[in-house]
């Protein structure tokens, strides 16, 4: 699909890649469905709340350093700074560096849904300009502006001529999509479209788009033995080198939904390669991952020699540990970036996956391909049962019920205490990196062994409370609720 | 009209479902957005009976905005009975159903004979902050819910205070002031927190009166109670911290209870002697500080700020150099406010200001000449600003960041201790 970037909009991730958010059924026949067209996403007569397309847009755009986003509507929508504040010092922080990004609201009242407030939201963007100057603007629409027909885009044109830095309108009408991935969408959407330059030079960088560079300094250390040097997008990222991304010799990403948008984007308006590959997740992960950059940049004997010497290090100690998990069963829910990857992870430690509840599927990315992982996951591993669950916890809680796994992984904050009340030890996969590379699948197996090995916490909290779900609950489906099956 | 919020203090009255989620065993039915749940959530204590993804919430689509979200919400809230084990279901409209027209109230009424309560509030977050979404809760709840009592219990009051989660010591805080009291030979009542809930909600027509713990918020809820069940009630505007204000508070709810004067003297007497026996044994580290300064800012909602700013005055001897409050005060109530924080020993003022711009408190604090070290107590955004002026800074109002708050509080004598412990965990970081 043909990217337009000389408009604002964007299409939602369920109109441009045919993503779902509810279905119930295995691993092939998800494929099958998808291959065959026959796959329709379900609806739900029940559904428990989720997350916000605009938190993803608008938090992934205000880590970028030195800027302003200046969010449109009432006050629990702009909300989202007051988190995005403390993360964003504290990963600055970590790094050494200052990012003064501010996160602006416009508190919009009852009066403003009857008469608009252009007006208001002009002075407010102009007047965050006069106190931060930052680098780059980002003004963003709500739920609310959004059905009155706030016209955003006349409003950040109007502005252009007042304010000398990159400046987009951002639509984020948290309505629009189920998916709150779109959010990632719209915000590349808004840095390519604004921010990024064409190429003057090609330049000795890859583009690595991630949340918060927690392994930055590791990842430095990697690529110096390919003479390349990472970029990392967007956390702690400055406008400057945004600019130049479209100079880099590659985009990979840490995650398939995180980075599908930007990466197609690079290369289908600049030509600069998306690495496609399973992702970094585990050996077999981040060999393919490895060597796929290798052969772009052409430095496949130095990444070659890298594997070799990291395996000897590496490979003994991962077999080790593995051999302790063999023959758990693990149950994970997750985002669709993560939940194939993780499984063959899983696999790959020799830990057995009973299911996989993915929060949303994407049936290809903006390449038109399947995603990657769950290719892979086809050709070489065991079926196994999968649904997609929208972060529907009562879901997720129905299935850990029938399945009783050793083990339940989840990505997303709010989700594993539920499983741990429900008495399974669980594993909290927060951090993009946390399987990232022979240390990081190390470390990993590891955790998943001292998860398991002592169970106190949540023996302990289980014995005592109480669950929040009926028992008629429990003997349901937990698909009951999905409509059009 | 729209205004900036730059250092944004409070989130929108959809966020009254943290009212909802501090009554244990009641839970908010979100006619909204899918995200606005996660987006209003605090982390801090939220994964109890209940938590945001839990919520039942209609997750509005486009198809929604176009054709009304009725029918998703009567199969939300029909769904949520059968699934969810609740005391008391609350739905909550967020922005959208409201601009678009949806009809709750009659989908709503469609639940009259259901097994368990449900009834609605109106907080489209356009609407107002959480602060007023907090009173709209309670005012469902006592519109909707209960009815008037013929039977009255003696000693039995009520106790109301600022808003659970926005403030972060609720929990603590509501059980301190049950103790104090109680200590007064009343019963206390309150709905939030450690089992309280349903039962406590059912008793509080029969109270002998309401006591309301805060400068303004929840003024229209005792207003409504009285109207409804005839409950007068007792408006104590400062959140009492330290022996100063508690030994205060003690004496105007025993008053107004007609509790014998003797015996709440005798309280008293036995409470100071308690709090001065710790002030004796630390005074000297108070006194004898290089660092220690004697001008303080507070950057809070109404209560926070009277209440801390009252303590620091009247019970440690400092000097108030200017506050700021940031909860958006409704206009009526600021006079009010005013003049209790004129209200000071020694004829001291103190110059307060009503304000949502963290941008000009933050330049304002910059101009104030401190005369030593100041000392800075108020949102995670005044660390930066803490930082530049060189000040000691303790986060105490919302947002709270870098500290973990779970049953502690701020109120009566204990409370004043734990604030004086975490101000000189603080001070002490410097010598000089």
């Amino acid at each position: 699909m043909a990217m337009q970037l000389d408009i604002s909009d964007i299409g939602t991730r369920e109109s441009r890649l045919g993503s779902i958010t509810g279905y119930v059924g295995d691993l092939k026949d998800l494929a099958t469905q998808s291959n065959c067209g026959s796959l329709k996403g379900c609806a739900r007569c029940f559904s428990q709340s989720s997350t916000c397309l605009s938190s993803c847009a608008l938090s992934q755009l205000a880590g970028i350093r030195d800027v302003a986003v200046v969010h449109h509507g009432p006050s629990g929508c702009s909300v989202t700074g007051t988190g995005i504040y403390a993360v964003t010092k504290q990963v600055a922080a970590k790094r050494g560096i200052i990012n003064n990004s501010v996160y602006i609201g416009t508190d919009m009242n009852e009066e403003d849904t009857i008469f608009g407030a252009g007006d208001a939201l002009k002075d407010i963007v102009l007047e965050t300009y006069k106190r931060y100057k930052p680098k780059a603007i980002f003004v963003s629409s709500s739920c609310a502006t959004g059905i009155i027909g706030e016209d955003i885009d006349s409003i950040v044109d109007d502005l252009r001529e007042e304010i000398d830095v990159p400046i987009a309108a951002v639509h984020c009408e948290g309505f629009k999509s189920r998916i709150w991935a779109t959010g990632f969408d719209i915000s590349d959407h808004a840095v390519l479209s604004t921010i990024v330059q064409p190429p003057k030079q090609k330049r000795n960088t890859i583009n690595f788009k991630n949340f918060f560079e927690s392994a930055r300094d590791e990842i430095i250390e990697i690529f110096k033995n390919f003479d390349v040097v990472p970029t990392f997008l967007y956390a702690n990222a400055t406008v400057e080198e945004l600019s130049h991304i479209s100079e880099a010799l590659a985009t990979v990403s840490i995650c398939g939904t995180l980075g599908n948008y930007l990466g197609n984007g690079l290369e289908e308006k600049y030509g600069v390669p998306y690495i496609r590959t399973i992702n970094p997740l585990g050996v077999v992960g981040f060999e393919t991952w490895l060597r796929e950059i290798g052969k772009v940049i052409h430095k496949e004997t130095e990444v070659e020699k890298y594997i070799e010497v990291e395996r000897t290090k590496y490979l003994p100690q991962i077999e080790e540990v593995a051999k302790e998990l063999k023959g758990l069963k693990a149950v994970l829910g997750m985002g669709p970036g993560y939940t194939f990857e993780v499984s063959r992870v899983l696999q790959e430690l020799g830990i057995e996956v009973l299911h996989a509840a993915a929060w949303h599927y994407d049936k290809k990315y903006d390449n038109g391909e399947v995603p990657p992982a769950m290719e892979f996951l086809l050709e070489n591993n065991p079926n196994f049962e999968v649904s997609v669950a929208d972060q529907q916890n009562f879901e997720v809680l129905n299935i850990l019920n029938r399945l009783q796994p050793d083990v339940y992984l989840s990505r997303h904050p709010g989700s594993t205490v539920w499983a741990i009340k429900q008495g399974f030890p669980a594993v909290y996969v927060a951090d993009e990196y946390m399987i990232f590379g022979y240390k990081g699948t190390l470390d990993f197996a590891h955790t998943v062994l001292d998860t398991i090995r002592n169970r106190s916490f949540e023996k302990n909290l289980a014995k005592r409370v109480k669950l929040p779900y009926t028992d008629w609950w429990y003997k349901q489906e937990s698909g009951l609720f999905l409509e059009n099956k | 009209m729209a205004k900036i919020l730059d250092k944004q203090r409070y989130k929108c009255a959809m966020s009254a479902m943290s009212t909802v989620q501090a009554i244990e065993r009641a839970i908010p039915i979100l006619h909204s957005g899918p995200g606005c749940a996660q987006k209003l959530s605090n982390s801090s204590g939220s994964s109890g009976y209940f938590s945001p993804n839990i919520f039942p919430c209609t997750s509005i689509n486009e198809e929604d905005v176009v054709f009304g979200g009725e029918k998703k919400l009567r199969s939300t809230i029909e769904n949520s009975l059968k699934i969810i084990d609740a005391d008391l279901y609350v739905v909550l409209t967020g922005c959208t159903p409201e601009i678009v027209g949806d009809t709750v109230e009659d989908v709503v009424s469609d639940f009259v004979d259901a097994k368990k309560p449900v009834i609605f509030a109106s907080t489209p977050g356009f609407k107002g902050n959480n602060y007023k979404g907090h009173e709209w809760v309670v005012n469902s709840i006592v519109e909707q819910y209960l009815k008037p009592s013929d039977h009255k219990t003696k000693g039995l009051v009520n106790i109301w205070a600022d808003v659970p989660y926005q403030d972060e010591f609720w929990a603590g805080n509501f059980r301190e002031l049950e103790k104090l009291v109680a200590e007064l030979g009343l019963i206390p009542n309150t709905i939030f927190g450690y089992k309280r809930g349903i039962e406590n909600i059912n008793k509080i027509p029969e109270a002998q009166f309401n006591l309301l713990v805060s400068p303004w918020v929840g003024l229209e809820n005792v207003k409504i109670m009285e109207e409804k069940f005839g409950t007068p009630y007792l408006h104590y505007p400062t959140l009492p911290i330290g022996a100063f204000e508690t030994s205060k508070f003690l004496r105007a709810v025993g008053e107004f209870a007609g509790v014998d004067k003797e015996k709440v003297e005798a309280i008293i007497t036995e409470k100071e002697e308690y709090y001065y026996y710790y002030i004796e044994r630390f005074a000297d580290l108070f006194l004898e500080t290089r660092v220690m300064s004697k001008k303080f800012t507070i950057v809070a909602d109404a209560q926070y700020a009277l209440g801390i700013t009252k303590f620091l005055v009247n019970d440690l001897g400092l000097f108030p150099a200017k506050q700021f409050i940031v909860d958006d005060t409704p206009k009526e109530f600021r006079k009010d406010i005013e003049g209790y924080f004129k209200d000071l020993n020694y004829d001291i003022e103190a110059d307060v200001s009503f304000i949502t711009d963290g941008y000009k408190i933050h330049k304002e604090i910059e101009s104030i000449d401190y005369h030593g070290y100041p000392l800075i107590l108020g949102g995670y955004w005044e660390k930066e600003i803490a930082a530049k002026v060189n000040a000691h800074f303790l986060n105490v109002s919302w947002p709270v960041n870098e500290r973990l708050v779970m049953n502690s509080y701020y109120v009566g004598y204990d409370g004043g201790l734990k604030l004086i412990e975490d101000i000189y965990s603080v001070v002490k970081t410097r010598f000089n």
